[in-house]
């Protein structure tokens, strides 16, 4: 069975005037359907810049990344973005809804994009909002519900096109211990339930803990990859 | 997809209301000049048309020349050089469909207690069929008529208006200069010439009767001028050439010699004053479309602003599947929707201008269907060509770069 995710010698440099600089220096990873990881590292270990490779936000300097079993390396920007449409669900630190739509139109926006009909687009974001809690929210702005409240509407939206991959970038960094609990309740869930695979990047031990897979980079290098055990996560 | 595009469109307009509306001032402006400057040339060029066709077609003037007495040059037509004979000779000519001597004078008219004063034209029968000029009712003079200078009269509709005030003038007698006239018919309404007389105003009687019994002639069977219709606009060169060459033989003017009457070609001035309303006409929408120009650019910069400002809803959109082209017709549907709506305003306030024009100034106005066309299709085509620049600006904006913009 192919993996979700396979990269062999991945290297990013960022070009500065003084230079380019190194931020990862060669990577492989495998992460198989229904996995469910953490990316950790301190500040500077490129676990964001890694994070933004995977959701294919950004492209590697070198080396190889199949996304079910895809090199996209060889994809142009609109085979990007049907990917970033359909076989990911992105999760953000800062939720990123948009401010002026309604909830129910934030959740259906990735149908729009995928050119579902207006009523479907309705029914499926509808369904989503009910699916995390929110059924009967989907009418007001961003604005008027609460953080965690929104993390869980921004799950609907990247849950809403079927992914198989979901991509947290620090999801609970901005929530309470209460309400990160929630959250990674969720995402527990569906990866249990539903077999979605999920990779969360975090710096907050209680976060890895929910997951079964610990990832630790360290100046641009994987420096443990294996079970999540209490002295990796604490270190 | 275009659907919820447009309701995007619509609510990111929502959104800065005021700065919406100042942008769609400028294409409210700019499409108001525009119709209303159309309006007010195509009024003109229509107004000078009617005039032109209500002259008739083809047509020759040919005027009694100046004759030089003791050094002392007269005016053209000062002394009557053309005759009832050249008229006649000149009906001969192939490329003439109907020749007319004119003389013309002005008199006194009365009917009951009413008096006019207006001009009164001699003429022959084929007068009216030189200026393609119907009868609104009774009959014409004959050459009968001419022949034997009986006082008949055909009158204008102006000249009806105020001396019979409703009555039916055909069969009545009227007095011109004290002698009594009946009056066989009534003439078609001309309206205004171009130069904005009223031709309305107006009295035809049987040559003959105007140089022997109205006004008096000093030379025995002259005219002041003679008017021609040609067979067909091509051959008015040809024939023009033909009138001098006939009239010369005649007159007996030598080779060199100035002529003694001249020959204007009516229609092709009437031609160049219609071309200058063309112009005029071209040129107000010109002018007019400069401040369409501008809009746009006013367009083009808000657009700008917006895609700066909302650089990271663009990463956004991209983040979760929106392609190039995606945010490219996003933001082209935003500018096209603020100029179309801008346009839309814009027509309503150039045509109730134009009606306003129109009804307090008297300027003459004429609001197409083509150019409420023009106007939206140049509307839409500045909102796609200064909405281009900043939509591909957005839409090449790098995923990362743009969700990482603060």
């Amino acid at each position: 069975m192919v993996s979700v995710i396979d990269i062999v010698g991945l290297h990013k440099e960022y070009v500065t005037e003084a230079g380019a600089v190194p931020v990862i220096k060669g990577i492989d990873l495998t992460v198989e359907e229904g996995e469910f990881v953490a990316i950790m590292g301190p500040s500077g270990s490129g676990k964001s810049t890694f994070m933004n490779i995977l959701g294919c936000l950004d492209v590697a300097t070198s080396g190889r990344y199949l996304l079910t079993g895809q090199d996209v390396g060889q994809l142009d920007s609109d085979a990007l973005a049907k990917l970033r449409n359909q076989v990911i669900g992105f999760v953000f630190q800062g939720f990123n809804l948009l401010p002026r739509a309604s909830l129910l139109d934030n959740v259906a926006l990735p149908l729009v994009y995928r050119g579902v009909k207006l009523a479907e687009r309705r029914r499926r974001a509808q369904a989503m909002l009910e699916k995390v809690g929110l059924g009967n929210y989907g009418a007001y702005p961003p604005t008027h519900i609460s953080g965690g409240q929104q993390q869980r509407v921004a799950i609907a939206r990247a849950l809403v096109n079927e992914p198989r991959l979901i991509l947290a970038d620090e999801p609970t960094g901005n929530l309470d211990t209460h309400t990160s609990q929630e959250i990674m309740d969720l995402f527990t869930s569906l990866n249990r339930d539903e077999g979605i695979t999920v990779v969360v990047v975090t710096h907050e031990p209680d976060v890895a803990a929910y997951t079964r897979r610990l990832v630790r980079l360290v100046d641009g290098v994987i420096a443990y990859d294996g079970p999540v055990v209490h002295t990796e996560v604490q270190s | 997809m275009i659907g919820a595009m447009l309701a995007e469109a619509w609510h990111a307009m929502g959104a800065n209301r005021m700065r919406t509306f100042l942008t769609m001032l400028g294409m409210v402006i700019g499409v108001g000049a525009v119709i209303l400057m159309l309006a007010v040339g195509q009024g003109t060029q229509q107004k000078v048309q009617q005039s032109i066709s209500s002259m008739g077609a083809n047509l020759f003037i040919i005027l009694s020349g100046s004759s030089t007495s003791g050094g002392a040059r007269t005016g053209a037509g000062g002394v009557p050089t053309l005759t009832l004979l050249d008229a006649q000779a000149l009906a001969e000519l192939a490329g003439l469909e109907e020749v007319a001597p004119i003389s013309p004078g002005s008199a006194q008219l009365v009917y009951g207690s009413n008096n006019w004063s207006t001009q009164v034209n001699g003429t022959t029968p084929g007068f009216l069929t030189v200026r393609d000029w119907g009868l609104a009712s009774g009959s014409p003079f004959t050459d009968s008529d001419v022949r034997s200078a009986t006082r008949v009269a055909l009158l204008g509709k102006t000249v009806v208006e105020n001396l019979f005030a409703g009555d039916d003038p055909v069969g009545k007698t009227l007095r011109i200069r004290q002698s009594p006239y009946t009056v066989i018919g009534v003439l078609a309404s001309k309206g205004q010439s171009l130069d904005g007389r009223d031709q309305d105003d107006t009295v035809l009687i049987p040559v003959t009767t105007a140089q022997r019994k109205l006004f008096g002639n000093q030379f025995q069977g002259t005219v002041r001028f003679i008017m021609a219709k040609a067979n067909s606009a091509e051959v008015m060169d040809r024939t023009e050439v033909q009138i001098n060459d006939l009239l010369r033989q005649r007159h007996r003017i030598q080779e060199g010699q100035d002529a003694d009457f001249s020959v204007r070609n009516l229609t092709a001035m009437a031609n160049t004053a219609a071309e200058m309303a063309k112009l005029m006409s071209m040129l107000l929408g010109a002018i007019a479309s400069v401040s369409l120009l501008v809009g746009g650019i006013g367009i083009m910069n808000i657009m700008l602003v917006s895609v700066t400002e909302r650089t990271r809803e663009i990463g956004i959109r991209m983040a979760i599947g929106a392609r190039q082209r995606d945010v490219l017709l996003q933001f082209l549907l935003e500018a096209i929707v603020i100029s179309v709506v801008g346009c839309l305003i814009g027509v309503l306030l150039g045509v109730g201008g134009a009606l306003l024009a129109n009804k307090w100034a008297g300027v003459p106005v004429l609001v197409t269907p083509f150019s409420i066309a023009l106007a939206f299709g140049v509307a839409a085509g500045v909102g796609v060509f200064f909405g281009y620049y900043p939509a591909n600006k957005a839409a090449r904006l790098k995923p990362i770069e743009a969700l990482r913009f603060q």
